[in-house]
């Protein structure tokens, strides 16, 4: 279930506004890519272009390619709604849904379709999920109580599940540690390396040491100049371009001597 | 949040704090006050009407303000049953469906709904809408008359209690549909974007978010409403042709009257103990009204503690 993804000639706009330009790369499918670069330079952007989010801020549209598994997600006959139960999504911070419990926030998209679904069908898919993102221990007791009433880590990792439950063939992470404590972000870490047998994962962060533990691959995104457009600079294995990047733009980056 | 209202007692020293201060209270007294008096003017010229209707008017009080009670909760419920729907979706166009260039235009024009003076409204009632509705009323009369409320026979001036309702849902439409548009614009976005990214379409999200979300405030919104038509008094007192009776067609030419609607007709013939009779009547809606302002709140309050739990 697993899919590739490839991007060309990507340009994303809002309005009259070119955010990012000119985008071209492969994401492997059953790997971890990472996205860093500083703030403002398109990686969020980027992402959510990728499951077609970035359509619901009015006026954002795309030029270019995105194609995943030989179908291209920009085509005038796809609905974004089918693009994003294939994609699914983690935001920075984490958002269950408040008035739901645990175990409704799990089948929240699962009960989408308004199909209706067989308790003991339900529960499985609630039991699996919640184990796929490590959490089932620590709630198994408690599944009825609200998704709110849990720690900050263990609501993103609900929120983790939730995307994971309707099995999608990527999953889109956007920043997820960065409103966690050091714990709950290695233990995120730790599930994202689990996630990777299954899913394609694409992660931004702003934690340069996350993007070196996690991916296989690095994407460094940079603004062309102060007022231009968003760019990838380089796009190569997260090895390469922590030890030896082929622009010095990344090593800069990467390095902590960014201008 | 101890330490702010310490903070707050500890900067009363200030001229400016200690004024504004002087004023927040004062302006909060004079509301309890003015709301005291009512209850006390009610209470002081109301108990001998209620206590000497029957030499008035030859049955107890009960038996006088009942059919008014009834015929303005039927009104208002009728309202409601128009508006609640109408103002949600009205609500959700605009701060969910329409482009922005078009909606703000629209929620000023929902607005002006509420300048409308209430006389007007009761004159295009009796005028435009009545007649409008009588073919409305013959028909179903016809069609339906098996339905209680549809028993007929039908009105021929259309100035039935379903008319006052109808004009009543109109006058409340504003009102509803601010405060719920207000509230679904601030469903948190973050909540919006994790339904859109689980491939929810935009109905399935605003049912996932923005109602949970809103749930609260479209109660107060409601009960809101309900406060305006129970004591709409102008547009009633034209529309309604009244006779006072209780009963569940609300097709005929015999329909219940309200209690605002029947103090405005009967006051400026009223003497002695029938005075006291309707300011009793008005004491009766007042209890009405409080009672429904003090529900709205039980509920409102209730699912604001389960959301932040």
């Amino acid at each position: 279930m697993a899919k590739s993804i490839d991007v060309s000639d990507l340009n994303i706009y809002y309005g009259d506004f070119l955010a990012v330009q000119g985008v071209n790369m492969t994401i492997k499918a059953r790997s971890v890519t990472a996205f860093i670069g500083p703030s403002g330079c398109g990686k969020s952007t980027f992402l959510r272009s990728l499951n077609r989010m970035h359509e619901v801020i009015p006026g954002a549209r795309v030029e270019g390619k995105v194609v995943v598994d030989g179908q291209s997600l920009y085509d005038p006959s796809i609905d974004p709604v089918a693009v994003r139960r294939q994609i699914g999504m983690v935001f920075q911070r984490p958002n269950p849904f408040p008035t739901m419990s645990i175990y409704d926030n799990v089948l929240a998209g699962n009960r989408l379709n308004s199909r209706r679904m067989k308790k003991a069908e339900a529960d499985g898919i609630v039991e699996k999920s919640l184990k796929g993102a490590n959490l089932w221990n620590e709630v198994k007791d408690r599944l009825n109580k609200p998704g709110m009433g849990l720690s900050g880590g263990q609501q993103q990792r609900l929120c983790i599940a939730r995307a994971i439950a309707v099995e999608p063939q990527v999953l889109l992470m956007d920043e997820p540690c960065s409103a966690l404590d050091p714990i709950s972000t290695s233990a995120i870490e730790d599930l994202i390396h689990e996630l990777k047998s299954d899913y394609t994962i694409v992660i931004v962060t702003h934690n340069m040491q996350q993007a070196a533990r996690v991916s296989d691959e690095t994407g460094f995104f940079n603004l062309k100049a102060t007022g231009e457009p968003g760019q990838l600079v380089e796009f190569n294995p997260t090895k390469k371009v922590f030890s030896n990047p082929d622009e010095s733009a990344t090593e800069a980056y990467i390095s902590g001597r960014f201008g | 949040m101890s330490t702010t209202i310490d903070e707050a007692r500890g900067a009363g020293r200030r001229p400016g704090d200690a004024i504004f201060k002087g004023t927040a209270v004062g302006a909060a007294l004079v509301i309890l006050l003015a709301l005291a008096g009512v209850a006390v003017f009610l209470l002081y010229e109301g108990v001998p009407g209620i206590l000497g209707a029957r030499e008035e008017t030859g049955s107890s009080f009960v038996a006088y303000v009942w059919p008014l009670v009834y015929g303005t909760l039927v009104a208002a419920v009728i309202a409601l049953v128009i508006a609640t729907p109408l103002a949600f979706a009205m609500a959700l166009v605009i701060s969910h469906y329409a482009p922005k260039r078009l909606a703000k235009p629209l929620g000023y024009i929902v607005d002006l709904l509420a300048a409308v003076p209430s006389v007007v409204y009761g004159v295009w009632g009796i005028t435009v809408l009545g007649p409008q509705l009588v073919p409305m009323y013959r028909w179903l009369a016809e069609t339906v008359p098996w339905i209680p409320f549809f028993a007929g026979p039908a009105s021929t001036t259309g100035r039935t209690i379903f008319t006052a309702g109808v004009v009543l849902a109109i006058m409340v439409l504003p009102i509803v549909t601010a405060i719920c548009r207000e509230i679904f614009a601030q469903t948190p976005t973050l909540h919006q974007e994790a339904a859109l990214a689980l491939g929810a379409t935009r109905w399935e999200m605003i049912r996932m978010t923005v109602f949970p979300y809103a749930r609260s405030g479209m109660i107060s919104a409601v009960m809101l409403g309900l406060g305006r038509a129970l004591g709409e008094t102008m547009a009633v007192a034209l529309v309604l042709s009244a006779s006072g009776v209780i009963t569940l067609n609300f097709i005929s030419n015999t329909n219940p009257s309200t209690i605002a609607a029947n103090i405005a007709l009967r006051f400026p013939e009223a003497t002695g103990l029938a005075v006291n009779i309707l300011i009793a009547s008005g004491l009766v809606l007042f209890a009405i009204t409080f009672a429904v302002n003090f529900a709205a709140r039980a509920i409102a309050g209730r699912s604001a503690r389960r959301m932040s739990r």
